[in-house]
């Protein structure tokens, strides 16, 4: 692997249930071969790795195949069995370095390093990873070099970082769909020549079905006179967008639904009822409906006012913005006792008490249709049939309104808003600052970005450097400490924890601090050896640093040894680790003689953290041969 | 931020003031100053409320030995709870920058509809049932049984309040109380908060309420009535104050109304004959309160409507002997019902005035003016001796006898006028009998008489020369304020021609052309999709609102105009049109966007 190259026992198949092609498979960076062992099979292949766009691999567990699947950028894919699990991860490990080498070549402008896929990596999970590369450059680095380099596996990388992915998870909005805001409109398609009228509800829907319904004619014949059929294309059961609005906007047809359906009649009656309704409706005829209701109670359900609508709009009153509810006011109006103060200007329109319930508004509709969009999905709508989303409606509401009876917070809440809404915002001064989480994904490029800034703050200031309290006595950090704990002690955690005042001072005199140190240089007594150096070698020096630090970090956490893949790890560790001596030793040799010195005190602390490494590493072989001395059966 | 206006500390709670709002104040300040009333003129949206809260509350800090009190009147309850959401915002201000001498006790008041807690009342559908609902629980006969018999349900939260009250313990803690808060607190104590806010008015600093509560001889009779001199009263949004007052005393009598107080006046005489047989004495207490003319001193929550006529006006003397027993009593109001039928039959339009109209009442049912006078008392006598409970149900007589005692009252500022149909549906017979005030200035009277300053403000009071002379009063400072602007924010535009250049108007011969509908739904359509978050868009009329909304649903404007925004209708049904502008108010803030459509009234 180390020579950039890669030879396993393999078999090539072209689906996972056929036995597969025995062979050899050789991986270089640039390209992978196969070779049948039997030389008489013409299944060769040799694929360059541009070609291949990722890969994915089977679950590791015993009684499944050991499997590896590239797959084209044009399609396609090869798969591969291995022998074993350990093989076939060495090949990924292998595959996804080489891909990304090969991705890198082929956008080395992109400087976006193509992340290989790893076990069963989702697309999401992978897209946060690339995102947190990208953010961060020194992460960047660190992942070409360790990673792509071959040192870690990308599970390993990411493994020590599972906190930064999970952080930068939450901070992602959770955003859903919205509804359209389609009308579905109940306008009846008649084409004004063969009488029929048609309802195209469900237009998404393949198989509609086609029936003609019973013939009828309606009673007020002047205002339909050409009405003599009717059909209607009805759904087959499966629950277009049209039908999850149906049931968000009218409450009464869902209950309808679940009680009828199945058992009372049959899914296309009930859109067949369902439609004639909306037609008696668009016909705006009162009296016809009524007339119709009269006769078919179940047809009434539809024609008469929704009453849940009636009964949610109760409900929803109370817990309307009290600065405009008009219904309150009503309520205080002594005024226009019945028949007090002067008639009002508009009257309403009077209908005779039996048509009452049959009254819809085109209006209502409106407002109703765009209360549903408004509050979004409420349901998934990847469910089943009809029948269940009509459930699964029934149950969002129920669940929301055993959860309003007892929201006192929300009531809270409200009159909390109320307050901030009376506020008038041109009269207030500044504001102090909102609370945010500090987030500075790469510190090194935020403070040099802010460099332009801080330089310029100070050149505003009259002396050029302002006067930082840079260090304080240790009684008086002490004191300062104490305060805050027994503060927290008796007070507990109070959110925000210090004020964002204080906060943004600090920050502000810290990233100013950090920021303008290079415009301050040589002025500043306080300043480090590092930037002295010439930026190359501090950018190098610092590069081995993070990377020194990292190997570490591995390597310690592999301690004790108790499988043989953390044997594997140490010794691939080990072996990056040697190869950081000598360049250290380079780096050293690069620079001028005058910093020369300096630079080997920077190197000390490194050298010497490695070499407790490799002291434990060597300690380690000798006990472990020691042991094996007595049990020379086993090693590990 | 805190200013110094000639002697007076000001407390504002904002870090930046309008000049308009500095000189508003100084006005305002002259005018308390004076003890003067005042009328101020400034355009919407400049921080009126606030200016006039602010001033009004640091003037009380600062003449600690003579405080003064605010009564606060709104139009609507929607600005009752936003005047109090500003008021608390201050208060907080002053509690930090003054100190805890700035504690005051705030509280806004309005019906049970609105402040009731119990559950099985508050549920009712409209106001006058929940009143009843109340009285069904809370009178004080209901009460007197149920100490008895464990069996008469009564309200849990009025008991647990008069226990208090007659304890001593039933207050409010300092502080600024929305009708909301005042619920969540009567919830918390379990007290009614209906009644402890009536009964917390007196010692209130600021009572913010509608209008009517002191407009109203009706409702201020029971509210208003021990209101000390030394308040400041002030109307917000007064443009249209005298409309107010001349509907406080105006009444009208329809077809529905006389057969409901048949009704009622049938139930009551079966009542009377009930009693006589079972607890004659009862009746005859009552005439014998009646002859010594007593006033009943009546406990809070038996107190139905007061008496329509303004306080100055009601005689203080006893029933007329013609009327005392309850018989004689039902056999004129019977007379009068029939009477009031017979003007009902008409096919003219006809005017009359209250002596023409109370002399001929005279003539043909032989009620004279001193009985008409006397209606309401001796109405709400009777029911009260009936104990009856269920006053939705006798809104009818009332209405009747509010008619008859207005009717006696006044021979000066009011007509008759009877009209036999709606003149937009003259084929419909719908004969209406109303008694209308014309003088602006007799509600508002006893308002200026008895308080120290009335402030009468607006966003629109021009012609502001006009009030003083509508409302017959001599104001110390008139004056009207200028918006300030520090940028163009306003772009008013008349639109004569639609984008075809065809003449477009809501003239109403010309307003249902196809034409014009669609001119103005592509206008609408344009403006949706280039303006961010909310558009409300105003119609003439319900009915042209309607008519134009299905035109453009069927040419399919609308469902492009539904392409950009949420579409939010008012409608005639103020539940709807109220969750609809909540809907509306959530869609702006949320960034979704919608349009409203209104009626400009």
């Amino acid at each position: 692997m180390a020579d950039g190259k890669l030879v396993k026992r393999a078999k090539y198949k072209t689906s996972v249930k056929v036995p597969g092609v025995p062979g050899v498979l050789k991986l270089t960076k640039e390209r992978f071969y196969f070779m049948p062992n039997d030389p008489t099979l013409t299944t060769k292949l040799n694929v360059e790795f541009k070609l291949i766009k990722g890969h994915k691999s089977s679950k590791e567990c015993s009684s499944k195949q050991a499997l590896l699947n590239l797959t084209q950028a044009q399609g396609g894919n090869y798969l591969f069995e291995f022998d074993s699990f350990p093989d076939r991860d060495q090949c990924r490990d292998f595959v996804a370095s080489a891909i990304a080498a090969c991705g890198e070549i082929g956008k080395a402008t992109s400087e976006k390093p193509a992340v290989p896929h790893d076990e069963q990596l989702n697309a999401t999970e992978m897209g946060r990873r690339i995102k947190l590369l990208q953010e961060n450059s020194e992460l960047q680095k660190l992942h070409r070099q360790l990673v792509i380099g071959g040192i870690l596996s990308e599970a390993e990388f990411w493994a020590a970082r599972k906190k930064l992915l999970e952080q930068s998870e939450n901070k992602k909005p959770k955003q859903r769909v919205a509804l359209k805001n389609d009308m579905w409109s109940v306008k009846p398609l008649s084409d004004g020549q063969t009488n029929r009228v048609t309802f195209n509800l469900t237009p998404e829907v393949i198989h509609q079905v086609q029936f003609s319904a019973e013939t009828k004619t309606l009673g007020d014949s002047s205002i339909c006179p050409n009405l003599g059929e009717q059909s209607y294309l009805v759904g087959d059961g499966r629950y277009p967008v049209e039908l999850v609005e149906i049931f968000a906007e009218k409450p009464a047809v869902r209950q309808a639904y679940l009680k009828f359906v199945p058992g009372k009649m049959s899914e296309k009656e009930f859109w067949t009822k369902y439609s004639r309704a909306e037609y008696l409706h668009s016909t705006k005829n009162i009296v016809a409906a009524a007339a119709e209701a009269a006769e078919d109670e179940e047809l009434a359900v539809f024609l008469k006012q929704d009453d849940m609508l009636v009964s949610e709009a109760r409900r929803k009153i109370r817990r309307v913005d009290p600065t405009l509810d008009m219904e309150a006011d009503e309520g205080d109006d002594y005024m226009h006792l019945p028949d007090h103060g002067l008639p009002q200007g508009e009257t309403k329109e009077i209908l005779e008490p039996q048509y009452e319930p049959f009254k819809r508004s085109f209006s209502q509709y409106l407002n109703q249709h765009a209360a549903v969009v408004l509050r979004g999905r409420l349901i998934d709508v990847e469910l089943g049939d009809t029948r269940s989303v009509a459930e699964a409606f029934t149950r969002t509401y129920q669940a929301e309104q055993a959860t309003e009876v007892s929201d006192e917070n929300a009531y809270r809440e409200r009159v909390k808003k109320v307050s901030r809404v009376a506020e008038i915002e041109d009269l207030q001064g500044p504001r102090d600052p909102p609370v945010a989480l500090l987030s500075i994904k790469d510190p090194r490029d935020y403070f040099d970005s802010q460099q332009a800034n801080a330089v310029k703050a100070l050149g505003d200031a009259e002396t050029g450097i302002r006067q930082l309290k840079f260090s304080v006595s240790k009684e008086e950090a002490f004191c300062s400490l104490k305060d805050s704990i027994s503060e927290i002690n008796s007070q507990g955690l109070i959110e925000p924890i210090i004020s964002p005042e204080v906060a943004l001072k600090v920050f502000n005199g810290l990233s100013q601090n950090i920021s303008s140190t290079k415009y301050h240089l040589g002025k500043n007594p306080h300043e480090s050896v590092l930037d002295q150096l010439p930026s190359a070698t501090k950018n190098e020096l610092l590069l081995h640093w993070t990377s020194i630090q990292e190997l570490l970090k591995h390597f310690w956490s592999s301690y004790p040894i108790t499988t043989k893949y953390f044997y594997a790890k140490v010794t691939r560790l080990k072996d990056a680790m040697s190869q950081i001596y000598p360049k250290l030793q380079e780096i050293k040799e690069s620079v001028q003689s005058d910093v020369r010195h300096q630079v080997s005190l920077l190197v000390q602390p490194m050298l010497q953290a490695l070499d407790a490494a490799f002291a434990h590493y060597d300690a380690d072989i000798q006990k472990r041969s020691a042991k094996s001395g007595e049990r020379p059966n086993g090693f590990v | 931020m805190k200013f110094q206006l000639e002697d007076v500390t000001i407390y504002f709670p904002y870090d930046n003031i309008y000049p308009e709002q500095y000189q508003y104040m100084l006005e305002l300040k002259r005018a308390l100053d004076a003890k003067g009333h005042c009328l101020l003129e400034m355009p919407t949206g400049t921080g009126k409320t606030i200016a006039l809260l602010s001033l009004i509350t640091s003037y009380r800090l600062s003449k600690p030995s003579n405080p003064i009190k605010l009564l606060y009147c709104t139009r609507t309850v929607h600005e009752m709870e936003k005047t109090l959401a500003e008021l608390k915002l201050l208060y907080n201000y002053q509690l930090q920058h003054f100190g805890p001498g700035a504690r005051m006790l705030a509280i806004g008041l309005s019906s049970r509809k609105n402040l009731c807690v119990n559950p099985s009342v508050v549920s009712a559908e409209n106001r006058d049932s929940v009143d009843a609902g109340c009285r069904k629980l809370t009178a004080s006969w209901v009460r007197a049984i149920a100490v008895e018999n464990p069996n008469i349900p009564t309200c849990s939260f009025y008991e647990n309040y008069d226990a208090a009250d007659k304890a001593g313990t039933s207050t409010l803690p300092a502080g600024v109380y929305t009708l909301q808060e005042l619920r969540l607190y009567g919830k918390e104590k379990g007290w009614c908060p209906y009644f402890l806010a009536r009964h917390m008015v007196q010692q209130a600093n600021v009572v913010v309420y509608s209008y009517q509560y002191l407009l109203d001889p009706k409702v201020a009779g029971i509210i208003s009535k021990e209101m000390e001199r030394e308040c400041v009263v002030v109307f917000d949004e007064a443009h249209n104050i005298d409309n107010v007052c001349i509907e406080a005393l105006s009444v009208s009598v329809r077809k529905q109304t006389l057969e409901g107080a048949t009704r009622n006046l049938s139930r009551m005489s079966n009542e009377i004959e009930r009693l006589k047989a079972t607890d004659a004495g009862r009746l005859r207490v009552e005439y014998n309160r009646l002859v010594e003319g007593l006033a009943q001193r009546l406990p809070a929550q038996d107190v139905w409507l007061a008496n329509p006529a303004l306080p100055d006006d009601i005689m203080k003397e006893a029933v007329p002997g013609n009327i005392r027993k309850a018989e004689h009593f039902l056999s004129v109001l019977r007379r009068f019902v029939q009477y009031l039928n017979g003007r009902l039959e008409t096919d003219n339009v006809e005017k009359e005035g209250p002596v023409a109209f109370v002399a001929s009442i005279n003539t043909q049912v032989g009620i004279d003016q001193k009985m008409l006078k006397f209606c309401y008392d001796r109405l709400h006598s009777l029911m009260l001796t009936l104990e009856i409970t269920d006053t939705d149900e006798f809104l009818h007589i009332q209405t009747v006898c509010d008619l008859a005692t207005l009717v006696g009252t006044y021979s000066r500022g009011f007509s008759i006028i009877i009209e036999p149909y709606d003149e937009r549906m003259p084929h419909i017979p719908d004969p209406v009998l109303q008694l209308t005030c014309h003088d602006a200035s007799l509600a508002i009277k006893p308002v200026f008489e008895r308080f120290q300053s009335v402030v009468i403000t607006s966003g629109t009071l021009s012609p502001i020369d006009l009030y003083p002379r509508l409302l017959n009063f001599n104001p110390v400072v008139s004056r009207s304020f200028k918006m300030s602007l520090t940028r163009d924010c306003i772009c008013p535009m008349v639109l004569t021609r639609g984008s075809d250049q065809l003449p477009v108007s809501t003239k109403y011969d010309l307003r249902s052309d196809p034409g014009v509908e669609k001119n103005y739904g592509k206008l609408l359509l344009e403006m949706v999709s280039v303006v961010p978050d909310g558009v409300v868009c105003f119609f003439v009329s319900y009915s042209y609102m309607d008519g134009i909304v299905n035109s453009w649903h069927e040419s399919g404007i609308l469902k492009d105009i539904m392409q950009h925004k949420l579409v939010f209708i008012e409608t005639q049904d103020v539940v709807e049109t109220t969750l609809a502008l909540d809907n509306y108010r959530k869609a702006c803030d949320s960034g979704r966007g919608a349009v409203f459509f209104s009626v400009a009234r």
